[in-house]
């Protein structure tokens, strides 16, 4: 019911109370269920697409992962502010936090990027399919119909939005406890020289545009686990298996020739934005490892759900 | 599509999964338009692995499926909006609450006008009976509730066809009743509905056609008249005096022009029954009561859908495969 009909109905309604008092009651549930639709209006107004996402970030469990996230530079500012007199400790971005808090954005990215960012990429991607299958809401899309190609361009886009909003989650974080916590101030790159702090913020922000680029590959990998199953935690097990699997693989100095391309192998690339000039060749190594894996594992992707018997 | 054209039409379809298992088996069906039509069979006879592939969730291994006169899975996406379904039971995202369900389940329906969204959740729950329970978690439903959730999903648009698989499991009586009564009103408005169930005395209530389903496939499909036409109503009287009711019917049958009265009378107990036809029934009641039989109870009885059934198949109904 909308808002308009509503209340024309609670005033025709009232109307009716003059003349007979027990029109009362439907008129203030009329007059309620008005009020109590109010909310949901506005959040779900739209596309499928933009449903998606309220869905993806209106659910309790996605925002405890990025809740998690967001806590990793709280602690990781802790523990650096408490340990702050034996600057010996620690290397890398880690011993200039001290010094600059905006090194802690760094810090906290470069922490997060090998576990928890595809700890949290992988429940959610690995979700993504599996999860309607699994629930059974998957056949009740698709004979809405949602189109079985759209349903895949709209979780594959959301798991982009969920790639961003998570390393900017990590970013945010860290930068507002930096701030709290750090003195902050020019910014000296790992070249030498030092930049102002805003030049410092907006390589900042591209780093995290970087951070998000980098688990592109593994949310294409998730989502095409996500349509071998109606399993959700095995989809999300094997997306998480395969970045430690992964890791495990660019240790073993024998697998050389193999290791340029794995997703993971140019992870730390975005550290090269803090030179000057920026070193560029792994950034772009990097880019075109994710591009090439959200081509392969999409079309994989695709492949699999338009022509899969939907039986959950 | 032609004004003619059935609303469900199949042409040997068929259904072999993965491991060899044929569920359907050259199946001809066919639902006219504005037709109520139950779709019946024991449970593992095919129907829903049929449902499945009326609505292109699952491709066939042979045979064809037309929608409107158009071909599944090609034009899903133009059919299906057309389509309201419950298949195998509701699902739903249990974090949502029930009126941000059906909200998603529209949103996903691309010829679904967004800026009447509210409007149509809000009367599909107030249809089914949940405008209380819209703002409660999906979680927090009854199993009736969740029913109700999946019936108010596929009423979210005025729909040419609903495809209902087993609509009224998990509701109480009342419940069925008014469900019952939704579809009743529902195919008065000119919806198809096609209504797959292991109730037989809910589909003789609702139902204007049948199909029967066993072992994958199709057994006889027809107006539900036409599926009881192959039995005889009988007539049936309770009485103490059961041997001297029988020597009356016997006579009345031999009367009538039957051959031989003989192997038409049935005595069961205080139950003594023969075959109506060609008998005026006030006529045989009189000659009883004349030859002195005490008539508890009298009538004609209609051959019930069940009578149907095990007829047809040689089974009971619920002889699972």
């Amino acid at each position: 019911m909308s808002l308009s009909s509503s209340v024309g109905n609670s005033g025709t309604a009232e109307s009716t109370a003059v003349q007979n008092g027990t029109a009362e009651v439907p008129a203030g549930r009329a007059v309620s269920r008005g009020a109590r639709t109010a909310r949901p209006r506005i959040r779900l107004r739209g596309s499928f697409a933009l449903n998606e996402l309220a869905t993806m970030f209106g659910r309790i469990r996605n925002l405890a992962l990025l809740g998690a996230l967001a806590a990793i530079p709280l602690a990781l500012g802790i523990a650096i502010k408490l340990t702050t007199n034996h600057p010996d400790g620690g290397g890398g971005f880690i011993s200039q936090v001290s010094n600059n808090g905006l090194f802690l954005v760094f810090s906290s990215l470069t922490i997060t990027l090998p576990v928890f960012l595809p700890l949290a990429l992988g429940v959610v991607a690995g979700d993504s399919i599996s999860g309607e299958a699994g629930q059974g809401t998957l056949r009740y899309l698709l004979v809405a119909p949602v189109g079985r190609n759209r349903l895949l361009a709209v979780k594959g886009g959301a798991l982009v939005v969920f790639c961003v909003v998570a390393s900017f989650t990590v970013a945010v974080s860290a930068f507002v406890i930096g701030l709290i916590l750090f003195p902050i101030g020019q910014v000296t790159l790992l070249s030498g020289e030092s930049i102002s702090f805003g030049a410092a913020l907006v390589k900042a922000v591209i780093i995290t545009l970087l951070v998000a680029a980098s688990l592109l590959g593994l949310a294409s990998i998730g989502l095409f686990v996500s349509t071998l199953t109606d399993t959700a935690i095995a989809a999300m097990a094997v997306t998480v298996g395969v970045t430690v699997l992964s890791g495990i693989l660019q240790t073993i100095p024998q697998l050389s020739s193999i290791q340029p391309w794995l997703f993971t192998d140019q992870w730390t690339s975005f550290a090269d934005l803090l030179r000057d000039p920026v070193y560029t060749p792994n950034i772009v190594h990097n880019v075109l490892i994710q591009a090439l894996y959200v081509a392969v594992f999409g079309s994989a992707a695709w492949a699999r759900l338009s022509s899969r018997d939907v039986l959950a | 599509m032609s004004p003619e054209s059935p609303t469900i039409e199949t042409h040997g379809l068929s259904k072999r999964y993965r491991g060899g298992q044929l569920a359907v088996d050259g199946l001809e069906l066919s639902v006219p338009q504005g037709a109520v039509f139950g779709f019946l069979g024991p449970n593992g006879s095919g129907k829903t692995t049929t449902i499945r592939m009326l609505m292109g969730l699952i491709g066939p291994t042979a045979g064809r499926v037309e929608l409107f006169g158009e071909p599944i899975p090609q034009a899903t996406n133009r059919v299906l909006p057309r389509v309201g379904a419950l298949i195998e039971g509701p699902a739903h995202y249990p974090y949502l609450t029930g009126a941000d369900n059906l909200a998603r389940y529209d949103a996903a329906d691309r010829s679904a006008d967004p800026k009447t969204r509210n409007a149509r959740v809000a009367d599909a729950l107030e249809r089914v009976g949940l405008s209380s329970a819209a703002q409660k978690k999906a979680k927090a439903y009854s199993l009736g509730m969740k029913q109700r959730l999946g019936l108010a999903a596929a009423l979210l648009q005025p729909r040419d066809l609903l495809v209902l698989d087993e609509p009224t499991n998990g509701l109480d009586p009342q419940g069925m009743r008014e469900i019952r009564s939704l579809i009743k009103s529902l195919a008065a408005d000119g919806t198809t509905v096609f209504l797959s169930s292991h109730l037989l005395d809910e589909i003789e209530q609702v139902c204007t056609h049948a199909a029967v389903m066993s072992k994958g496939r199709l057994v006889v499909q027809g107006t539900v008249g036409e599926l009881g036409a192959g039995l005889r109503a009988r007539l049936a009287v309770t009485t103490p005096d059961a041997v001297a009711a029988e020597m009356v019917l016997k006579t009345v049958l031999v009367a009538a022009g039957s051959a031989s009265g003989d192997a038409q009378v049935h005595v069961e107990g205080d139950r003594v029954s023969c075959d109506a036809d060609g008998l005026e029934p006030d006529a045989v009641c009189a000659a009883l009561v004349g030859a002195g039989v005490r008539v508890f109870a009298f009538g004609i009885e209609r051959p019930s859908l069940e009578d149907a059934f095990v007829a047809l198949t040689g089974e009971g109904f619920d002889v699972a495969q």
